[in-house]
């Protein structure tokens, strides 16, 4: 049977593994390549890299950690953040990872994912969004730039309706980072997910909010997510991947021995 | 010994290179004839479309060379299914170097692509899987496959079985990636290093 997958996500910013809450307040977590290792030996079943700075700053980030990443580890890996053509896609992949996954730039130019597929096959492509829920509309919308606090923008996309239009282009996989959750550890959102699954055809991801193992437990059984991403629990050691593996299994959820 | 991967032009290249050399190994990666033809055991990775990938292939000339090679050849992923003769993606004619095709998975309500970790039982005494368990977890990035068939070495189960792995003589290919399995990937490449013919 297909396991559910355990995603550690590492934002990386300057060549550093960070982590704020809700977008903000970055600090250092740690190297990027003994990180990475250290994930796939506890058996992490993938590991995401965000280059949290990429989009947002508009500049050429230095990429060649993904190639030392591809090096050490024997999982496989997808690399997002800043970018913004095949080119640039083609590099990623070419230094050893396995998926690229792009967000703000697929909102500016959503031909983007047409063009990703076609080049790589709609296995690499993996598109990221970032999903608000407005109380006062009561609306999912998507964010835009969300790597940067000061151009962070509401795009006119709600989140289902985008969900659907990175299907038609070619996207393989979604990951759906839900912000009002994002490390606050209080619990995915089910309901959005839920809501999100209904529309999503091809693997979606879960991201924003674990705290507890009982919430990866709800996430796959509840929102029936093929993935469970997750920085700040596995980064602080709150929770152990091992730990996490046995008591999902206890659950009856697939997982990866 | 002397390993060599086909530079077929396609993406994960580096990751399978970096597999062997994990092994200890070193590996070349060429598209060169002499390269290839020379080599004690060549391994030809693959991601992205079938028929954008044979055309990379014929512009090589690799079309002519692969099928001429006598020595222990892997295909991984969309390398193994340009092993096959056919593939609908693109309805592309593929090397014909494993007599079977290869058609877009029926899965019916699950979602494809196929990717994640999912368990391979092997389905006869390859040497490509020796001391592999049944239900080991590799894994898969793919939405095409082979059915199961004469040539299948090992199997697997997505709304409804194919071959996770398939050989014909001294053609061998995987559906899955062992370069990102973890170590029962490491072992599958170790085992057609050290004992695939």
């Amino acid at each position: 049977m297909l396991a559910r997958r355990i995603i550690p996500c590492l934002d990386v910013k300057d060549g550093k593994v960070v982590k704020g809450v809700q977008f903000r307040n970055h600090e250092i977590v740690g190297d990027i390549e003994p990180l990475a290792e250290a994930y796939a030996k506890a058996g992490a079943d993938e590991l995401v890299f965000y280059d949290i700075t990429a989009s947002s700053d508009a500049r050429v980030v230095d990429k060649s950690w993904v190639s030392r990443v591809a090096r050490v580890i024997d999982i496989p890996f997808c690399v997002a953040g800043g970018i913004k053509s095949v080119e640039d896609a083609g590099k990623i992949l070419e230094m050893g990872a396995d998926k690229i996954s792009v967000n703000s730039p697929a909102l500016s130019d959503p031909e983007l994912i047409t063009r990703l597929h076609d080049r790589f096959g709609q296995q690499c492509v993996v598109i990221g969004i970032d999903s608000f829920y407005d109380e006062q509309s009561g609306v999912y919308q998507v964010k835009q730039f969300t790597g940067d606090e000061k151009r962070t923008q509401t795009t006119a996309w709600q989140t289902a309706d985008w969900v659907r239009e990175v299907q038609q282009r070619g996207a393989g996989e979604i990951v759906l980072n839900c912000m009002n959750q994002d490390g606050v550890r209080k619990g995915y959102d089910i309901q959005q997910l839920k809501t999100i699954r209904e529309h999503c055809k091809v693997p979606l991801i879960a991201s924003g909010g674990a705290g507890e193992m009982q919430h990866f437990s709800e996430v796959f059984q509840q929102a029936d997510v093929d993935g469970a991403l997750a920085a700040s629990v596995f980064h602080k050691g709150l929770i152990a991947i091992a730990d996490l593996k046995t008591y999902l299994r206890e659950q009856h959820i697939a997982i990866r021995h | 010994m002397k390993l060599v991967i086909v530079d077929t032009g396609c993406a994960n290249i580096s990751s399978v290179r970096f597999a062997i050399e994990r092994l200890g190994y070193e590996v070349a990666v060429s598209d060169q004839a002499e390269t290839i033809k020379s080599a004690d055991k060549v391994f030809l990775p693959g991601v992205g479309a079938a028929a954008a990938a044979m055309e990379q292939i014929r512009n090589k000339k690799l079309d002519t060379l692969l099928p001429e090679l006598t020595q222990p050849v892997l295909g991984i992923c969309l390398g193994m299914q340009l092993m096959t003769r056919f593939s609908e993606e693109g309805q592309a004619d593929c090397l014909n170097l494993i007599d079977t095709e290869v058609r877009r998975m029926q899965v019916g309500d699950k979602r494809l692509p196929h990717m994640g970790w999912n368990q391979v039982t092997p389905e006869c005494n390859s040497p490509l899987f020796r001391d592999i368990e049944a239900k080991s977890y590799f894994y898969f990035v793919h939405s095409f496959a082979v059915a199961l068939g004469e040539h299948t070495l090992a199997s697997c189960d997505y709304g409804g079985r194919f071959s996770a792995s398939i050989g014909q003589e001294n053609f061998y290919g995987v559906q899955f990636h062992p370069e990102r399995s973890g170590p029962v990937g490491a072992k599958l490449l170790q085992n057609f290093i050290q004992y695939c013919e």
